[in-house]
């Protein structure tokens, strides 16, 4: 080979760089719109006019300080919300296009298609094999035996947890550890082939180990699922999600792509809050 | 402990200014030491300063790295420190430029003076005022002042390049000045790199206080692509 040849080969290979600033992103659709939402708690309002679009199979995280609105704009995603007493909604969601707050609208299938996990694992006392069956079994998911095997053994798989119990099906859940029990309601979740998984804090009771397990499934599930979490842990938002939303008193203050909120915020109340500078 | 966090970051902005200012007295005390013919001048810029350089440009970093690692900074904390560790570099640097320059005077008032020096103090005192602005602007967080350091830079390239082609000439004339005439020559391309080293941490200055990067004309560049786009729709 001449070195000619040699030379156009290289500069084939090399490829321009673009500084940050002018990458351009390919565009996302919109999974989730909340249009001017606000909600009541009896006479209190906790959300003031939210507008935001969540992304398909992105994670999206919401941070703010307690009492900002972040989980209760959570529960309005799948109407856990409807099961508060004098607890009202303003505005529009759309999931799909569907507007979730619609009568024909039935919460149950609502949930179904958008799961949730909460800060404490919840396990019901049953075993392992139960627990992710339980919703399957509920809904008529699975024709036979064998089918329900494939569904535990698929979502446990998923939930990074079959290694860990696949020789202990029949044990009680409770027999596993925090962690573990936190990835058997994400496979208790999966279960119902849901499209949109809200994580409410989902890493919060757990320690580092169990945390990096469980940021490492949510990475996973972005391959598949649109995924929403709450969390308290900064760097952790700043770890996992891909969008970041910032929630002060009940108001979207600032909602970016999560390399720009944490170098470089717009607003001055986001710097103060992530940088600790608080009040 | 967030309190503590602060007590530590103002430290290293403190150790900062440390090193900021051993850094300008070596650029300093070597030209001094150049126009003036001193040698006690030059020889303190690689017996006394350069080593005070070195060791702070050591303690930084370990000062940096550690709160990252431990404070997980975010925002303009984190645009802080990752600003020091790269004005941090600059400022070694330039302490190793003036030890060249030092060096060079040094051996140029071993030797007859083949003319008085004309260009070479004029972009000096260029430079020096780059670095000051430099470092004043990362000290009152002056992106602006920062901008204006940046400009500067070509006007000290165009000064390197006359002082390149008068002693280059004056070789030719007298072939027996050509030891001073290099070394007068490696000082024009010294002063050059710091101020090279004044831009970059201009630079990074706009950097920390606007979270914009201009560096290799990145912003121009990302105008015009905007630009380019917005024309197409």
């Amino acid at each position: 080979m001449n070195s000619g040849a040699m030379f156009s080969k290289l500069a084939v290979q090399v490829k321009p760089t673009v500084p940050a600033e002018g990458r351009r992103v390919p565009e996302i659709p919109a999974k989730i719109k909340a249009e001017e939402v606000n909600f009541y708690y009896g006479k209190t309002q906790a959300l003031h006019s939210i507008s935001l679009q969540i992304k398909e199979r992105q994670i999206t995280g919401l941070i703010g300080p307690s009492g900002c609105g972040k989980s209760t704009f959570l529960r309005t995603l799948n109407r856990m919300n409807d099961l508060v007493p004098a607890a009202r909604l303003e505005g529009k969601v759309f999931i799909d296009g569907q507007d979730i707050y619609a009568r024909a609208v039935d919460p149950i299938l609502l949930r179904r298609k958008v799961g949730m996990i909460f800060q404490k694992s919840n396990p019901f006392p049953k075993s392992i094999y139960e627990n992710v069956v339980y919703g399957v079994k509920i809904n008529s998911y699975a024709k036979n035996r064998r089918e329900m095997d494939e569904i535990v053994e698929k979502s446990l798989h998923d939930a990074a947890l079959w290694g860990e119990v696949k020789d202990r099906l029949h044990r009680s859940a409770f027999s596993l550890s925090g962690g573990q029990q936190q990835r058997l309601c994400i496979a208790r979740c999966l279960a119902v082939k849901p499209d949109i998984i809200l994580m409410d804090e989902p890493a919060s009771a757990l320690d580092p180990i169990s945390t990096a397990k469980i940021e490492e499934l949510i990475f996973e599930l972005k391959k598949r699922y649109t995924i929403i979490i709450v969390t308290h842990n900064m760097q952790q938002a700043a770890r996992v999600s891909d969008y970041t939303a910032f929630f002060l008193l009940g108001e979207l203050i600032e909602y970016d792509i999560t390399t720009k909120m944490f170098t470089n915020p717009s607003r001055k109340e986001t710097e103060d809050y992530i940088t600790g500078r608080f009040g | 402990m967030h309190r503590h966090f602060e007590v530590q970051l103002d430290e290293l902005k403190d150790r900062m200014l440390c090193m900021a200012s051993l850094a300008e007295k070596a650029v300093h005390l070597s030209l001094e030491g150049l126009n003036n013919r001193d040698e006690s001048k030059a020889t303190q810029v690689i017996a006394d300063i350069e080593p005070q350089i070195n060791d702070l440009h050591l303690e930084l970093d370990d000062r940096a790295l550690q709160l990252l690692a431990l404070q997980q900074p975010m925002a303009i904390d984190l645009r802080l420190i990752t600003a020091t560790m790269k004005i941090n570099s600059d400022l070694e640097r330039m302490g190793d430029q003036a030890v060249n320059i030092a060096e060079r005077a040094l051996s140029i008032m071993a030797l007859p003076q083949v003319k008085p020096l004309i260009d070479i103090p004029r972009m000096a005192e260029i430079v020096e005022k780059m670095v000051k602005d430099a470092l004043d602007a990362f000290v009152r967080r002056d992106n602006e002042l920062a901008r204006i350091v940046v400009l500067r830079d070509d006007e000290v390239d165009h000064y390197r390049d006359q002082v390149f082609r008068e002693l280059i000439a004056h070789m030719i004339r007298d072939p027996r000045c050509i030891q001073q005439a290099l070394d007068l020559i490696l000082v024009s391309r010294n002063l050059e790199r710091i101020a090279d080293h004044a831009t970059n941490i201009a630079e990074d200055v706009v950097y920390m206080v606007l979270g914009r990067d201009i560096r290799h004309h990145a912003e121009e560049k990302a105008l015009a692509r905007n630009e380019k786009t917005n024309s197409h729709n």
